[in-house]
Order: C-alpha cells, then structure tokens, then sequence
C-alpha cells in the first residue's frame, strides 16, 4: 500500500491491482466506504413473518438486527444497547418478547428503537441524560427500504432514492416474485452457508465469469457425463442430471448467453440463455400462473431465466430455480457464502425442492460444483501475492471505452467484471464528506 | 421397531459394518464403500439441527447411488482441482450402539459418535458429529438404507470438505 492511493491507482479501465483483494487497509476502507453507500441486501421480510420476530446479521462490520415492527413494518437497528453498548439479542433469529430488554442492565426498547424502561430511573433525574445520545434508543442502521419482500439497507445517502440506484434489477425482482401465482416468495428450507479463506470480490467476479465453466468444472461435468453414460432413448433425464449437465457448455454457448449491464455494478448474467433456460416443468403451475398473471405476463415471467441477477455488491439471484447467494465479507481474505432457497408462494413444493437440490448440488460446501471454485478462490488469495505483475486482467472485449450501461453485452465480454469495478471505484472515492470527517 | 434384545453375535455384525464403512472411507476404496449401500439407499448430511425433510429442508448432501457415483468419479478426476495435491480423511469412531431392532430382526437402526478428520493442501479440518446407520438384511449380508451423518456444525458455515463424512 506504500506506492499506490486508496483507490484511485488501484482500479484501471480494463484491469485492476491486486490490492483490492490482498490488502487489510482496502477491507477496512470499503466498510467505512463501500458497503455504507451502496445499498446492501439485508434479508427477507419472509424470515420475520410476525411483530418481533428478528434476525441478526453484521453489515459493514456492524452488528444489526432486523426487526418486525409492530405496526408490521421492518427495521434494520443497531445490535448495540444505547447504555453500555452490549448486544440487544444473540441468537442468529428468534423472538422478543413485547419489547427489546438488554440483557445487561435490564434497558427495555419498544420495536420501533425507542427506550421504553430502564431500572433505576429515579437516578437519571437532574442528569443531562435526556440531552445525551443514549437517550434516543436504539438508532437505524441507515435507510430501508422493502421490495418484494427483499429488505435493503443503506447507511450513507447519495442522495439519489431507492428505485433510481436499482434501476432495471426493480423489474427483475418483480418477474422473479410473480414467479408466485399471489406475487409473494418465500424463504424456507433452511441455510446453506460455506465460509472460504479469500476475499469477497473474487466470488463476486465469479458468479459474473461465463468462461471458467468449462476448465473449473471440467471435473464435475464429465463425472456426471461418465456416470449418466448414453442412457436408452425415452429415458426420462433427472432433475438432478438436469442441473448439472449443462454446466459442461462449451464456450459458444457462454457467448450466446448475453448479459446486461447496469449501473451501480448490477448486472444480469444470461439475458438470451443461460443453464437454467431449460428447467421449467411446468403443467399446473403455468396454468396457475396464467390465471393469476395473465397470458402475456405468465410468459415474461417464466421466459425471464438468467444465468444470474447481480445486486452489487453482496447479493446475486436465480428465476429458474429460485435460489439467492448472500456474500458475507468477514476479512480482506475471508468471506461467508450463504445459499438460500426460495418457495414461491401458491407454486407447487416441487419448485421449492428443485431450488434445494440445486443448492445441495452447486453451492454447499460439499458439493460437486463448488469445491473446484473454492479451492481456486483460496489458492487465488496466496499466489495472487507473487511476482512482479500485480494486475488482475480484464481486458477481454475491451476495445476503446465502455459504453454507458445499461446496455446489453455479449455473455463473455469481461465489461460484466469493468461494471462491478466502475462501481467500486465510484463508490470508494473520497466524497466531500470525507474530508470533514464525517463519513471516512 | 422396538428397543433391541438381539444376540452378542448379531450385534457385533452389526458394528463391524459400521466400522468397516468407515475404513473404505478412509482407505479412499470407494468402490467398494458404495456396494454397501441398498440399491434405494440413501446419504444424508442434514444442514440444520434436528432436520426431519430431506427433501424440504436444506441439506449438505443427499445422495442417492446415481449421485454417489457421480461424487466418486469425480475425486478421481484428473480435472478435480481440489484434489491436486490429493486430500485424506480418517474417522475416528466411538463403540457402535444398536438403538433400534425390527421383531423380525431385518431392520436396524445403529448410532456412532465419530470425529471426521480431513487433510488436504496441508490445511486440517475437525468436524465431531453423530452418524445413525440404518440397516437392512439381505441375502448378501447387511446393506446400508440409510447413513445420516448429524455434524455438531452441521448450521455452522463449513469449509469446503471433499469427502463423504
């Protein structure tokens, strides 16, 4: 970090230095940068179905719980009592009891952050308590906002709202939920979380990388190929074939697959194709569909298959099956990956078990899939380190500048991967508020 | 099936399958490890705690034998990045107990506290764990129906782990 800027020497048009993935320095610069102004995937509202029900989960390196509201509305908190600073719950998901009491004094909140009770109270009268910080409760992490059932947040506002940030990836989350007849998803089934030993933005790249198919899982392809074999004509292929087959496409396929990129380094991956297209039985379901949606809408929606929809920086979903990563950085060279899965609601079980068996086999940590990118992730995160050369090449179909986004791109033109670090740049740079020390 | 009263003999064929899965296990003979498996068998390693539904409950894996071919074939893949240098694994196995046993003495049910341990690019992993065997008598000896592996860990994020456990 001695003969380079944060950020500015450290992200080129068309390559970028390895820094962004080695350096302690550049991890702690984007918690106090990048995952402040970006807006983060925080949960589902299905995970808290009822008032004070939580979950819990760190953003930006800070703890949060993300709480049902009694007037049914959700808030992203700070998991830190307003007193002595101590977490307000523990467990990964539960349930309040009416309010929020912090186990070490005995501090009570009502669901909305407000301190509601504290022991003692008589002892704070004549004190300036009620001018101090911590009479105000519990404070919002930043801004929330729920679509679909998706709950984001933002800590620090551009100034610019919600649905401008998000921009076409709004339509792509409707297409995703009408893949429910009554429009609502849901999260069930459970969890499937992978911790690896590399930094968040090599997975972040990957799930946008439509060339590394064919040698990185070269080994669970034509293991499936080899046990699959040539099966007698009318054999019915199953599921579990069906979904690992098609990540041995050759190339062709992969540039056919077309992508689209769009500000903010969102992205959807496979906008013609993509390994998914072929998934959908449908029988009943369409019909279901049809009926709640329309023709014409059923149709978009079951059309609408993308390899991936990228919510830069931490999130990335699936239509067909529906299943979402969740990136959880914990270190410049330690991240969490969580798989989860989705039921659409009034949609048969079969689409619930379609998306679990897709995480069972692509993204648990024993999976077939899985183990060949990890183990390329952590090995990146050391060798990464050695030589001269400390650029990461994205120069594929880079000729001259990029064109504004949202455009439409070939599925192997790396501007999927310029996008994401356009952003970065952009949302590591200095803002004045920096400079008064505000915000860095 | 009730609480067993099934013979000292019996008892020890059981464990000594339980046992011997775990030594083909380790001795990566994989081929032979499968036979074990019924025809319909099933591995299962839930990713919650307490998991009832294979099917709608997220899981590390449940394979069936199409799927534990695939798996072994592709640790003996040349294009298997993860094995290069190749991975080990030794499961340490505490005394079986046979907790259940069919009247007709055709179906069992075995639990074996184990920690699985696997080494692979010199980094080690440790994952203690309760495995339950269910059983059944063929013609051919014992076959496993159904082996599911109850890690401690088994909700907490796990490293990539390349072996069946």
């Amino acid at each position: 970090m001695n003969t380079v800027s944060i950020p500015g020497d450290l992200v080129r048009a068309d390559q970028v230095h390895r820094d962004l993935y080695l350096s302690p320095e550049v991890f702690a610069l984007e918690r106090r940068r990048l995952f402040r102004r970006a807006w983060l995937f925080v949960g589902h509202d299905s995970q808290i179905a009822n008032p004070g029900e939580f979950m819990t989960c760190e953003l930006a390196g800070e703890p949060v719980l993300m709480l049902r509201r009694e007037d049914a509305s959700i808030a992203v908190l700070h998991n830190r009592c307003a007193h002595k600073g101590a977490p307000l719950v523990s467990a990964p998901s539960g349930q309040i009891a009416r309010v929020l009491r912090c186990p070490y004094h005995g501090w009570t909140y009502s669901t909305d952050g407000r301190l509601s009770g504290m022991p003692l109270r008589e002892g704070y009268e004549g004190t300036s308590f009620t001018q101090s910080a911590a009479a105000r409760g519990l404070t919002s992490w930043g801004e929330v906002v729920v679509h679909r059932g998706f709950v984001f947040a933002r800590a620090e506002s551009d100034g610019k709202e919600f649905r401008h940030s998000m921009g076409e990836l709004i339509e792509a989350l409707d297409l995703i939920a009408d893949r429910s007849p009554v429009g609502r998803l849901r999260l069930a089934g459970g969890v499937l979380r992978t911790e690896f030993r590399a930094n968040w933005k090599i997975y972040m790249e990957n799930i946008n990388d439509s060339v590394h198919p064919v040698t990185t899982h070269a080994s669970a392809t034509l293991s499936a190929r080899a046990v699959w074999g040539t099966p007698p004509e009318g054999t019915v292929t199953p599921l579990a074939m069906r979904q690992l087959l098609p990540f041995g496409s050759g190339y062709t396929f992969f540039e056919k697959m077309g992508g689209r990129v769009l500000p903010g380094g969102h992205s959807i991956l496979g906008t013609h194709q993509s390994l998914h297209t072929s998934y959908s039985a449908l029988g009943d379901y369409g019909e279901a569909l049809r009926r709640a949606h329309g023709e014409a809408r059923a149709a978009e929606v079951l059309a609408f298959s993308p390899q991936n929809v990228v919510f830069y920086p931490t999130m990335a979903l699936k239509g067909a099956p529906q299943v979402m990563r969740v990136l959880r950085p914990l270190a410049h060279d330690r991240t969490v990956v969580e798989a989860w899965a989705f039921q659409p609601e009034g949609a048969p079980d079969a689409l619930l078990e379609s998306a679990l068996l897709y995480n069972r086999q692509v993204f648990s940590p024993l999976s077939l899939v899985a183990h060949d990118d990890l183990h390329l992730f952590e090995r990146i995160q050391r060798s990464l380190a050695a030589g001269p050369n400390p650029w990461v090449s994205l120069h594929r179909e880079a000729r001259g500048a990029d064109g504004a986004a949202p455009r439409d791109v070939g599925g192997v033109d790396e501007v999927l991967l310029r996008n994401q670090y356009a952003a970065w740049a952009a949302l590591m740079s200095e803002r004045v508020t920096d400079a008064a020390g505000q915000a860095a | 099936m009730s609480s067993p009263q099934i013979s000292p003999e019996l008892e020890r064929n059981l464990q000594a399958l339980v046992v011997r899965e775990a030594r083909l296990l380790d001795e990566q003979r994989l081929d032979e490890w499968e036979a074990l498996f019924a025809e319909d068998g099933r591995y299962w390693l839930p990713a919650s705690l307490g998991a009832k539904d294979p099917l709608r409950e997220a899981a590390h894996l449940y394979d069936d034998r199409m799927l534990r071919r695939v798996h072994i074939e592709r640790l003996r893949s040349a294009h298997a990045h993860s094995q290069q240098p190749q991975g080990r694994c030794h499961h340490l196995l505490q005394t079986p107990e046979v907790l259940e046993a069919s009247p007709t003495e055709d179906r069992f049910r075995l639990r074996t506290s184990f920690i699985y341990t696997e080494l692979r690019a010199g980094r080690t992993i440790s994952l203690p764990g309760v495995a339950h065997h269910h059983l059944s008598r063929s013609a051919d000896g014992f076959l496993i129906v159904l082996k599911r592996v109850d890690l401690l860990h088994a909700a907490e994020p796990l490293p990539a782990v390349e072996f069946y456990i």
